[in-house]
C-alpha cells in the first residue's frame, strides 16, 4: 500500500514528463523547420555561403547571390512554411473535430473546392491578386457546407461526411481539369499548380495575404485547442465537460476552411499535406499538449523537403506536389485498409 | 453534504413528429443513488441525456439545484454536474493518467495553468477507483473492468456533485458489473454524490439503487424504494413480461424472476 502523498508526487512527474516530451518534440520539429529553412536559402542550383545569405537578409545588395536568394529563394522558402503551416494545421483540426484521419480537408474536397474556384477565376474570369483568395475561401467555405449537408441524417456520422466528400472532391477535380484543358496556351508549369500544387514563381507580395490568414484562422483554431482535446473523447464527453459542441464545430469549420482555402488559392492544392501532417504529429507525441502546432511544423516540414526534393534532389524537376502525392497516396492506402479493419482515429 | 437534486417538470423530448417523453415529471433525491429501468426504446437513455443537457427538451425544464440545466453556461455546468456516456473514445496511445487529467477541462480556460488542486483531483480520482496502478498505462491494455474504472475516475476528477451514467455495466461480465457498482456505492457513501444511472438488469438495479424509476412509453410509471417498484405488476406493465418476486438472500432486496413459456414444474 502505497501513501497518498507519494501517489501524488508519481501523478505530478507523469505530468511533467507529458509536459517534457511534448516540447522537447515542439523544439525539434521547429529546429527542423528552422535548418530546412537555412538550407534552402544556402543550397540551390548553386551553393551561396551562410554569410551572404545573412547579408541579403539583412537588406544589403551582394552580386551573385541578391537575385537567387532575395528574389527566388527567400520568397519560395517563406511560402513553402506558410502553406505547410496553414495545411497542417487545417487538415489536423478536422481530422480531430471528425476523429478521423480521412476527415482531411484534401480528401473531402475543401481543397479541391478552393481550387477550382481559383481556377475558374484566373482562366475563365481572368482575375488575379487577392480576390482570388477570397473567392477561394467562399468557395472552400460552400463546399465544407454542402459537403456537410448532403451528409446530415439526424446528424452528421464520419464515414457518410467522408464518402460524400469524396465524391464532391471528384466533381470538382473533374471540373479543374475541364478547365485547363480549354487553356492550352497555358504552361504545363501553372497547370500542375491547379491538379498537386506547386510553389514555382512563389512572390513577397503573396507571402503576406497568406500570413495574415495564418494568423486570423490559425489564431481561431490555436483558441480551441482544448476544446478540440475534448471532442477527441467523443461528442458527448466533450459535451458533458463544458464544450459547446456545435458553436465549437462552427469556428473550426471557419478556421480551418479559412486557412486550407487561403494557402490552396496561393500555391494550388499541394497533395496530402493537410492530410499526412495530423496522423504523422500524432505518431510523435501522445499527450502533453495539443496536437495543433505539431502538425503545422510538420505541414511545413513537408512542403519544404518535397519542395527541395522535387527541385534538386529528382533527376528532373517536379512540384512540391508530386512529391507529396507520392507520399501521401500509400498511406491513404494503408489508412483506407486499417480503417476498414477496425474502425481508426487519429 | 450535498444538496444537488434533480427536479423534472413536464419534460417533452423527440425529434420532429415522434415525442420520446412525453410531460415527464420526476424528482431525483439528492446523495443517494437513483437507477432508472425500462424496455428498450422506452426513453430512459433519452431522459439521461436530457437530464445531462445532451439534448435540448421541447417543453418543460431539468432543474438542477433549483437552475435550469439547459440555461445554465455549460462549463459552469460541467462543474457540479458529471456525465459518463455510452461510449467515450480513448484517443490512441493515451495514458490513465492523462486520460483521467481531462476530466479537469472544466475547470480550466485558455490560458489557465495547471494547479496543485488539478492534480489532488487527478490523484484523488485514481485512489477512489483503485486505478493509481495503471497510472503510467495506455488505455487500449487494459481489460474492459479496468477501462471503465478508468472512465469513472475521468469523470471523478470532475469534481462534480452529481453523477451521471448511462448504462455503466453494459459491456462487463457479472464479477466487473458488482466490482463497478460497488465502486459507486462506496463514492456515493463516502462523498455523498448524486448519483443517477440507467442500468439494463433489474436484480442489479433492485440490489444498488437507492430510488428506482421505472419508465414506459416515455413517462414515469413508477418510482420509489426498489420494494416499492419491483412488483410483478410494474414488470408485467413496463416490460410486459410475467415474473415471480423474491427477496434476495443477502441483500434482502427484491430480486425479480422471469417466468417465460418453457422450463416449467409440472406442479400437483
Amino acid at each position: 500500500m502505497t501513501m497518498p502523498s507519494s501517489t501524488l508526487d508519481h501523478i505530478v512527474s507523469g505530468r511533467r514528463l507529458r509536459t517534457r516530451r511534448y516540447r522537447m518534440v515542439l523544439g525539434l520539429l521547429a529546429a527542423v523547420v528552422a535548418a530546412f529553412f537555412v538550407l534552402a536559402l544556402m543550397v540551390g542550383q548553386s551553393v551561396t555561403p551562410a554569410g551572404d545569405v545573412l547579408r541579403v537578409l539583412m537588406g544589403e545588395n551582394v552580386p551573385g547571390a541578391s537575385f537567387a536568394v532575395g528574389q527566388l529563394r527567400l520568397p519560395r522558402a517563406l511560402m513553402c512554411i506558410l502553406a505547410g503551416l496553414s495545411f497542417g494545421l487545417g487538415g489536423v483540426a478536422f481530422q480531430i473535430m471528425l476523429r478521423n484521419p480521412l476527415a482531411s480537408p484534401d480528401i473531402i474536397g475543401i481543397t479541391s473546392g478552393a481550387s477550382a474556384a481559383a481556377v475558374f477565376c484566373i482562366v475563365v474570369l481572368s482575375l488575379s491578386g487577392p480576390i482570388v483568395s477570397i473567392v477561394a475561401v467562399i468557395a472552400g467555405m460552400g463546399v465544407a457546407l454542402a459537403v456537410y449537408g448532403l451528409s446530415f441524417r439526424n446528424g452528421v456520422a464520419g464515414t457518410r461526411l467522408i464518402l460524400v466528400g469524396i465524391g464532391v472532391s471528384a466533381m470538382l477535380e473533374s471540373f479543374v481539369a475541364y478547365i485547363l484543358s480549354q487553356a492550352p496556351s497555358w504552361s504545363l508549369q501553372e497547370t500542375m499548380r491547379w491538379l498537386t500544387g506547386s510553389v514555382n514563381g512563389a512572390q513577397m507580395a503573396q507571402a503576406l495575404p497568406l500570413l495574415l490568414a495564418l494568423v486570423v484562422f490559425g489564431g481561431l483554431l490555436l483558441s480551441r485547442w482544448r476544446d478540440l482535446e475534448a471532442l477527441r473523447m467523443g461528442d458527448d464527453m466533450a459535451a458533458a465537460l463544458g464544450v459547446r459542441v456545435a458553436v465549437t464545430r462552427v469556428l473550426v469549420i471557419v478556421g480551418a476552411v479559412g486557412l486550407i482555402a487561403s494557402a490552396t488559392a496561393i500555391t494550388g492544392p499541394i497533395a496530402f499535406v493537410a492530410f499526412l501532417s495530423g496522423p504523422i504529429a500524432a505518431r510523435m507525441v501522445k499527450s502533453g499538449g495539443s496536437l495543433l502546432v505539431l502538425a503545422a511544423l510538420v505541414g511545413a516540414i513537408l512542403v519544404l523537403v518535397g519542395d527541395y526534393v522535387g527541385q534538386f534532389v529528382l533527376p528532373s524537376r517536379y512540384p512540391v506536389g508530386v512529391v507529396t502525392g507520392a507520399l501521401g497516396a500509400p498511406y491513404l492506402i494503408y489508412l483506407i485498409v486499417r480503417v476498414n479493419r477496425a474502425g481508426g482515429s487519429l | 453534504m450535498t444538496i444537488q437534486s434533480f427536479l423534472i417538470n413536464g419534460l417533452s423530448v423527440g425529434y420532429a413528429e415522434a415525442d420520446i417523453l412525453h410531460d415527464l415529471d420526476l424528482q431525483v433525491p439528492s446523495g443517494k443513488i437513483t437507477v432508472i429501468v425500462g424496455a428498450n426504446a422506452s426513453g430512459k437513455s433519452t431522459l439521461l441525456r436530457t437530464m445531462s443537457r445532451l439534448i435540448a427538451p421541447k417543453k418543460g425544464e431539468v432543474l438542477l439545484d433549483g437552475k435550469s440545466v439547459h440555461r445554465t453556461p455549460p462549463r459552469e455546468l460541467a462543474r457540479t454536474l458529471g456525465l459518463l456516456p455510452q461510449s467515450p473514445i480513448a484517443p490512441e496511445g493515451i495514458t490513465v493518467a492523462d486520460l483521467v487529467s481531462r476530466g479537469r477541462h472544466p475547470h480550466h480556460s485558455l490560458f489557465s495553468r495547471w494547479t496543485r488542486g488539478d492534480d489532488e483531483a487527478v490523484d484523488a480520482a485514481l485512489n477512489a477507483t483503485r486505478t493509481t496502478e495503471l497510472a503510467d498505462r495506455p488505455i487500449e491494455e487494459l481489460s474492459g473492468g479496468q477501462r471503465q474504472r478508468v472512465w469513472i475516475a475521468m469523470v471523478l476528477a470532475q469534481q462534480t456533485d452529481v453523477l451521471l451514467l448511462d448504462e455503466p455495466t453494459t459491456f462487463l461480465d457479472v464479477s466487473h458489473q458488482v466490482e463497478l457498482l460497488d465502486l459507486l456505492v462506496d463514492l456515493n457513501q463516502a462523498r455523498g454524490t448524486t448519483i443517477v444511472m440507467v442500468l439494463h438488469d433489474l436484480n442489479m438495479a433492485a440490489r444498488y439503487g437507492d430510488y428506482l424509476v421505472a419508465i414506459a412509453n416515455g413517462r414515469v410509471h413508477a418510482a420509489g424504494t426498489p420494494e416499492a417498484v419491483l412488483t410483478q405488476d410494474t414488470v408485467r406493465q413496463v416490460f410486459g413480461l410475467e415474473s415471480s418476486i423474491i427477496s434476495d438472500p443477502t441483500s434482502g432486496r427484491p430480486m425479480m424472476l422471469p417466468i417465460g413459456r418453457h422450463r416449467m414444474q409440472s406442479k400437483d
